[in-house]
C-alpha cells in the first residue's frame, strides 16, 4: 500500500509551475498543484493538470528510432547520436554552419537550454537557434 | 498543535483500528499529501501551516475515496478541518467513502483562517488539536448582494470572462466524485472542440454544487484567475438552506436534489 506525492516542476513550458504527481504503488495516478509554490501558488493551467497522462503512455517514446527507407526502426543511443553527429558535420561542411538551426524546448531545464545555445554557438558555428515558445 | 495529531494516529495504530492514515508531510520544504502506513514515519507529519493559516489545504477526502477503492480491504484515518468533516458527512451521504471505514482525526482552524473563509463552523465536531473558534458570516456575498441587479450581473460576467479553462475548480474539488462529468461528455462538449462558452461552465458547475458544495474554498484557491467562486457557492448553499431547509455538510439527510434511490 503506497501514496506519496512527488513535488516536481511542470515540463510543458518554461513558467516553471511546481505540481505534486500523486504516486499509487509505483504508478503515477494524478497531479495536483503545489500549494507552497511561490510560482504558482496553488494554482495550474489545464495543461499542467494534465501532465501525469503522458508518464505511462503506450504511446511515449522510449527508444530512439532511426528512419530507413521510409520507416522507423529502433536503435541504440550510441548509434542514434552517431548518425545525428555525423550527418550535421557532414551538412555543416558541405553547407555551412548557417545551414543549420536548433530549436530548444521550454520542456527543457534552464541549464540545458543554455547548453543548447553554447553547442549551436560554440560547435555549430551559426546563430539559428530559437525556442519553441516562439513557433 | 501538531503533537496531539500524532497521539492520536499513534492511538489509532496502536488499536488496531487503522492500517493507514491519510495526512500532509513535510517533503522538501513543501507540505504535500502523504499516506503513512505506520506510526514511525509521523516524524515528518505536517498539519498544513507552511506560511499562515490554511497555506497548505489539499483535498484530502478526494485522494481518500480514491485510496478506499483501490485497497477495498483496509480502514483508513485522515486528517479533517471543520470543511473536511462537512465533506467527509456529505460524502457518506452520497455513498462515495464508507463510514465504518474512515476515521476522522480532527484540527480546529485558526481565528484567521476562519475569517478568511468565512466558515460558519471553523471545526469538526470532535478535534484532538486547535482551539474552538467563533463561525463568521458570508460576507463576501452580501457585499454582492448590495450591488444592483444589472452591476452583478455585469461583475460576474467580468468575473467569468478571467476564466482560462484549466477546470482546476473541477479537479481539485473533493465534492466532484461523478463518473461520469458533463465535461467529458462528448455529446455535450466535443472533444478537440472549443469550451463551452461563458457563463455555461460555470453556471452548470454551480448549479451541480447545489446540496453538495460543503464550502471548503480549495476552488477558489486553485482558480489562476483569481475568480470568487466561493461567493457564489456560499450563495448556493444559502439557496439550499432557505428554499429547500437543506444545509449541505451539516446534516445526515440526504439532499432534496438526490431522488436516485442510490448513487454509486
Amino acid at each position: 500500500m503506497e501514496y506519496r506525492t512527488v513535488p516536481t516542476t511542470c515540463t510543458y513550458c518554461g513558467c516553471g509551475c511546481s505540481l505534486l504527481l500523486e504516486v499509487i504503488d509505483g504508478m503515477v495516478v494524478g497531479t495536483l498543484p503545489s500549494k507552497s509554490s511561490p510560482v504558482n501558488e496553488g494554482s495550474l493551467c489545464i495543461k499542467g493538470w494534465n501532465v501525469h497522462e503522458f508518464i505511462h503512455s503506450p504511446g511515449r517514446l522510449t527508444r530512439p528510432l532511426i528512419k530507413e527507407n521510409g520507416s522507423f526502426r529502433e536503435a541504440t543511443w550510441d548509434e542514434a547520436l552517431d548518425l545525428v553527429a555525423s550527418r550535421l558535420k557532414e551538412i555543416k561542411e558541405r553547407y555551412g554552419s548557417d545551414s543549420i538551426g536548433v530549436c530548444a524546448s521550454a520542456k527543457l531545464t534552464n541549464e540545458e537550454n543554455y547548453l543548447i545555445q553554447k553547442f549551436v554557438r560554440a560547435a555549430i558555428g551559426t546563430n539559428n537557434v530559437d525556442h519553441c515558445a516562439r513557433l | 498543535m501538531i503533537d496531539h495529531v500524532k497521539k492520536r494516529v499513534e492511538e489509532l495504530f496502536d488499536s488496531g483500528k487503522i492500517d493507514a492514515f491519510l495526512g500532509l508531510k513535510l517533503v522538501s520544504g513543501h507540505v504535500v499529501p502523504y499516506l503513512f502506513d505506520k506510526k514511525e514515519e509521523l516524524e515528518n507529519l505536517s498539519i498544513g501551516d507552511h506560511r499562515g493559516a490554511g497555506d497548505a489545504r489539499y483535498p484530502l477526502n478526494k485522494i481518500l475515496i480514491r485510496l478506499c477503492r483501490e485497497y477495498a480491504d483496509k480502514r483508513f484515518a485522515v486528517l479533517v478541518r471543520g470543511c473536511d468533516e462537512r465533506g467527509l458527512r456529505t460524502l457518506f451521504i452520497w455513498n462515495q467513502l464508507d463510514p465504518q471505514r474512515v476515521i476522522p482525526v480532527g484540527i480546529a482552524c485558526p481565528d484567521e483562517l476562519a475569517r478568511r473563509c468565512e466558515c460558519l463552523k471553523p471545526y469538526p465536531n470532535e478535534f484532538v488539536a486547535g482551539e474552538k473558534t467563533e463561525g463568521v458570516g458570508f460576507s463576501m456575498v452580501r457585499r454582492w448582494e448590495s450591488l444592483s441587479l444589472s452591476e452583478r450581473f455585469n461583475g460576474w460576467m467580468e468575473e467569468f470572462l478571467k476564466c482560462i479553462k484549466c477546470y482546476g475548480c473541477r479537479n481539485i474539488c473533493p465534492m466532484c466524485f461523478c463518473k461520469e462529468c458533463s465535461l467529458e461528455t462528448d455529446e455535450l462538449i466535443r472533444r478537440g472542440g472549443f469550451p463551452p462558452e461563458i457563463p455555461i461552465f460555470h453556471l452548470v458547475r454551480a448549479g451541480h454544487m447545489a446540496g453538495r458544495c460543503i464550502d471548503c474554498g480549495l476552488c477558489e484557491e486553485a482558480c489562476p484567475a483569481g475568480i470568487p467562486l466561493r461567493a457564489l457557492y456560499k450563495r448556493v448553499f444559502e439557496i439550499m438552506r432557505d428554499e429547500f431547509q437543506y444545509e449541505t455538510g451539516y446534516t445526515d439527510s440526504k439532499s432534496p436534489l438526490n431522488v436516485g434511490s442510490s448513487i454509486t
